[in-house]
């Protein structure tokens, strides 16, 4: 399965996973109740560059990941010209952007076991309410394994629907894709315990 | 305890497969995704307590990076927008989905997953979204309902009564998967 972090190695992938996501959470404290435009815009500038310090397909990841987040700029922009607050309008759409544009930064430049390394290492004091990481851990495996089989049976069930009806098959192929998936599910479960199990 | 921590994984890994199903576009130019089915489903199927930690488990994926979300999408920069009260009140609504599930237990399973469908997948959701969407853009109750609630609504009614039957053919073909019943 495709993740989302750049393959190409920049500065940026060497520092600890722990210091960006820090700077994200520091860098969503103090932008939320900044009202100015000026400190937001600076933001910005900051950002745009360290997308650019990550070359050329680095940029161009950056900016087809804003497609979607455009049409919120849109509506929101619209919505406040209409009610006359465009100063307001103006500081959401640039914090939006500023947040997006950084939160997506530190995913591009992060690699997925590193992160994986970091949530498993920040809720291990789950452990006293007994939850220990590893079952975490397993859980996480568990879905990146079962989503692409879950994604390829039900491309093929919805082939096998089209080979004999002129119709799509819509929502109709989700129940089997359930069942199948459920079956799945109790033989894996029965494997685990067979090699040992879950220790309680 | 292995059923249970594998049936969260596979649900989990279902609301993504749902998300990769192609979208369907409104009249209103609003596209539809399965995806947000797939959080009816965890807590009619899982009940509340195990549907809410599959749907975790699942956002948890998408803010490490995986592009799991409909379209493609995932990373934090999902979790920064204005609409990101929906991805915050999924697990709550996967919750009260799973907990209205147990208030009707005497009823029919499909029945009860449908409406359990709409008060979690729907009203509670919204009741999360709509002052999220409100905190983040200082748009006043009824053009934040008029942007980011109305056009959205009865796409979400269609999908509610599906996850109804869904959970009921299920029910029929695997009694003992339907945990919320069990």
């Amino acid at each position: 399965m495709l993740s989302l972090t750049l393959e190409r190695q920049s500065w940026a992938h060497r520092i600890p996973v722990g210091w960006k996501l820090a700077t994200l959470f520091a860098l969503t404290f103090v932008t939320f109740p900044l009202d100015s435009i000026a400190p937001i815009v600076a933001g910005l500038a900051l950002v745009l560059l360290g997308w650019t310090s990550l070359g050329r397909a680095g940029f161009q990841a950056s900016l087809r990941a804003l497609r979607p987040v455009l049409w919120f700029v849109v509506i929101i922009l619209v919505y406040h010209i209409f009610v006359g607050r465009l100063h307001q309008g103006a500081v959401i759409v640039l914090k939006m952007l500023l947040l997006f544009g950084f939160a997506n930064f530190v995913t591009m430049t992060s690699r997925l076991s590193d992160m994986m390394d970091l949530v498993i290492r920040l809720l291990s004091p789950l452990r006293r309410v007994g939850i220990p990481p590893e079952r975490i851990a397993l859980a996480f495996a568990l879905v990146i394994r079962f989503t692409p089989v879950l994604g390829q049976r039900g491309a093929r069930l919805a082939e096998a629907w089209r080979a004999r009806s002129a119709r799509r098959a819509g929502p109709r192929i989700i129940a089997p894709l359930a069942v199948s998936a459920l079956d799945d599910a109790d033989q894996v479960a029965e494997a685990l315990r067979a090699r040992g199990g879950l220790r309680e | 305890m292995e059923r249970n921590i594998v049936y969260i994984a596979v649900f989990a890994a279902l609301i993504a497969a749902l998300g990769l199903l192609p979208k369907v576009t409104l009249l209103s130019g609003i596209p539809i995704t399965a995806q947000s089915m797939g959080i009816m489903l965890c807590g009619a199927m899982l009940g509340a307590r195990k549907g809410a930690l599959a749907v975790l488990l699942f956002l948890g994926l998408v803010a490490l990076g995986l592009p799991l979300l409909a379209g493609g999408r995932g990373g934090l920069g999902v979790f920064t927008t204005p609409w990101a009260g929906f991805l915050f009140g999924f697990p709550v609504a996967a919750f009260a989905t799973g907990l209205s599930m147990r208030w009707m237990r005497g009823a029919r399973v499909g029945v009860a997953a449908g409406v359990a469908s709409v008060f979690g997948g729907i009203g509670v959701l919204y009741l999360i979204a709509v002052p999220y969407y409100m905190a983040m853009t200082g748009a006043a109750l009824p053009d934040a309902i008029a942007t980011a609630m109305i056009p959205f609504v009865p796409g979400d009614l269609v999908k509610a009564v599906v996850a109804g039957a869904i959970t009921g053919t299920i029910y029929k073909a695997r009694p003992r998967a339907v945990m919320s019943r069990a």
